[in-house]
């Protein structure tokens, strides 16, 4: 192959929202070699969020999914490689080596594998349609589904009261179909909600017909010719489906890394600037584990840690350092609600809410002591905007400013 | 398909047919037009799809909803009267012709 024969480049493993971003920061931030964007599946570049919501409710077509026009890429340089598998990385050889028996020479390389759903294991749980989503044939596979359980009147049952769970829900009863969500927790979206928040979801998906069971324990899926037919609990209720969605997490794909030789810890682990515990060697998005410098460990997944993220793995190829240091932000959007989060509310010890809850906008602000930590905002996308800058800067709205919608807390943000 | 004229940061026009019903966002990076970044995918959470719509015909699109005139304050490069979010504007056949600029910057 010419490969050999050219200078090595950047390599990047994964064609998702990081590498394709990894690959356009480094373009723009002048580098001049190659680079080679290497995806495993059949497309480039798409975009995921949407999978969950109008791609699943078969509102949106697969080409408006297309993050970059192949044109484009090949325009910036970028080469892009699809279907294209990596099976190991040499490091000391500084070599890609692909499923195909080919080698790609790297001068610096950009890990950017993303995560695989977490699968049951159950009896049952290798049904033909127990389904995860994370593709776009997984969306396609389970919008198929939800055209099957409408026509033959079956429910769908959803395992996991996470984002993806609920947005899947919230797709489907907007559908007409009738939705169960389990949740093994006492409360949904425990890992990302403080428990008032969690309550108040809890409300808006039973507001909209979805039968929602808390604490529950799944013994297995009842399955017919193949089939998932029911999901059978613990207790012996037996939830009738058409469709099993399984929204149970995920993991980070570092099996690349730990084999060679890369520390990984549930995940790639990187520093605040993506870079590896090889400095050729960076990582960026779901696949990765960010060490902070109080030594703890932080995944987040989600488009804008995978951007940034990939920003900073860019920097780092480029001799440069670029922290990631901007407050984490996150959507979600269910049943005509956008929920919009910034900062971690790891810590806080005092919940201030800014408007109404049973109204049509609301914020919760959680404070550390008196110090603002996070912010969830439904509908308010101005709080959340302010509460970005506001945490950006290291400011701190009083609880009793938090609370008092007549303080315009923009106002904060202005007298720095 | 309606037409849309982009001019890329670099100041190069790139004309893109875009089916009606499609955002503008959507049609410019299907379309191979270079400056818009669009990380949300469209759910007008990201402001990197920030563009200057020509000023003349600024009246003739609907107008910025709530939501988007909020994420407007946090574009990267400077916001003006006629700044919108592509990925909120949806092609229909009274923007045919629509000169469609992209700013400096998205990030």
């Amino acid at each position: 192959m010419s490969d050999a024969a050219a200078q090595p480049g950047i390599v990047i493993v994964g064609a998702g929202q990081a590498g394709l971003q990894a690959a356009e920061s480094l373009r723009a931030g002048g580098y001049q070699g190659s680079i080679t964007l290497l995806g495993d599946e059949h497309h480039g570049p798409y975009h995921r969020p949407p999978l969950s919501k109008a791609w699943l409710a078969g509102e949106i077509e697969a080409s408006q999914l297309v993050m970059r026009a192949p044109e484009l890429l090949a325009r910036k340089g970028i080469e892009l490689r699809t279907d294209t598998r990596v099976a190991a990385i040499d490091r000391g050889s500084q070599l890609v080596h692909l499923a195909d028996g080919t080698a790609l020479p790297y001068a610096g390389l950009v890990l950017a594998t993303g995560a695989t759903p977490r699968m049951l294991s159950l009896p049952g749980a290798d049904a033909a349609n127990v389904l995860a989503l994370r593709s776009r044939e997984d969306g396609a596979a389970i919008s198929d589904a939800f055209v099957h359980c409408r026509a033959h009147n079956l429910p769908v049952v959803v395992i996991g009261g996470g984002f993806i769970g609920l947005e899947v829900a919230a797709t489907a009863r907007k559908l007409g179909l009738a939705v169960t969500v389990l949740e093994a927790a006492p409360r949904l979206l425990a890992r990302a909600l403080t428990p008032r928040l969690s309550d108040w979801f809890a409300e808006l998906h039973r507001g909209h017909g979805v039968q929602l069971v808390l604490g529950a324990k799944i013994a297995r899926i009842e399955t017919e010719g193949g089939y998932a037919s029911a999901v059978l609990a613990a207790d012996g209720t037996r939830y009738p489906a058409g469709l099993v969605v399984v929204g149970i997490g995920v993991a980070a794909n570092d099996m690349l890394a730990r084999v060679a030789g890369l520390e990984c810890d549930h995940g790639i682990v990187v520093d605040d600037c993506a870079r590896t515990s090889d400095p050729l060697i960076t990582a960026a998005g779901d696949c990765t584990v960010r060490q902070l410098e109080d030594g703890g460990l932080l995944r987040l997944e989600s488009v804008n840690n995978a951007t940034e993220q990939a920003k900073s793995a860019a920097a780092a190829l480029l001799g440069q350092v670029r922290p990631f240091t901007g407050t984490p932000w996150f959507w979600s959007d269910q049943f005509g609600w956008k929920l919009q989060m910034t900062g971690l509310a790891a810590g806080a010890d005092q919940v201030v809410l800014r408007g109404d809850m049973q109204g049509a906008s609301f914020s919760l602000y959680h404070f550390q002591g008196d110090k603002l930590r996070s912010v969830d905002s439904l509908n308010a996308a101005k709080d959340h905007l302010t509460a970005r800058k506001l945490l950006d800067a290291g400011l701190s709205p009083t609880p009793a400013q938090a609370a008092d919608m007549a303080f315009d807390l923009g106002s904060l943000v202005a007298k720095k | 398909m309606v037409e849309i004229v982009f001019v890329e940061p670099s100041g190069s026009r790139v004309a893109v047919n875009i089916n009606e019903g499609w955002s503008l966002m959507q049609g410019a990076t299907t379309g191979g037009v270079d400056g818009i970044l669009g990380e949300c995918g469209g759910s007008c959470a990201c402001a990197t799809c920030h563009c200057y719509v020509d000023e003349d015909r600024l009246s003739e699109l609907p107008a910025a909803g709530e939501s988007e005139l909020e994420m407007l304050e946090n574009v990267a490069a400077e916001r003006r009267p006629n700044s919108r979010l592509a990925c909120q504007i949806k092609a229909s056949a009274a923007l045919e012709g629509l000169v469609v600029t992209l700013p400096e910057t998205q990030e």
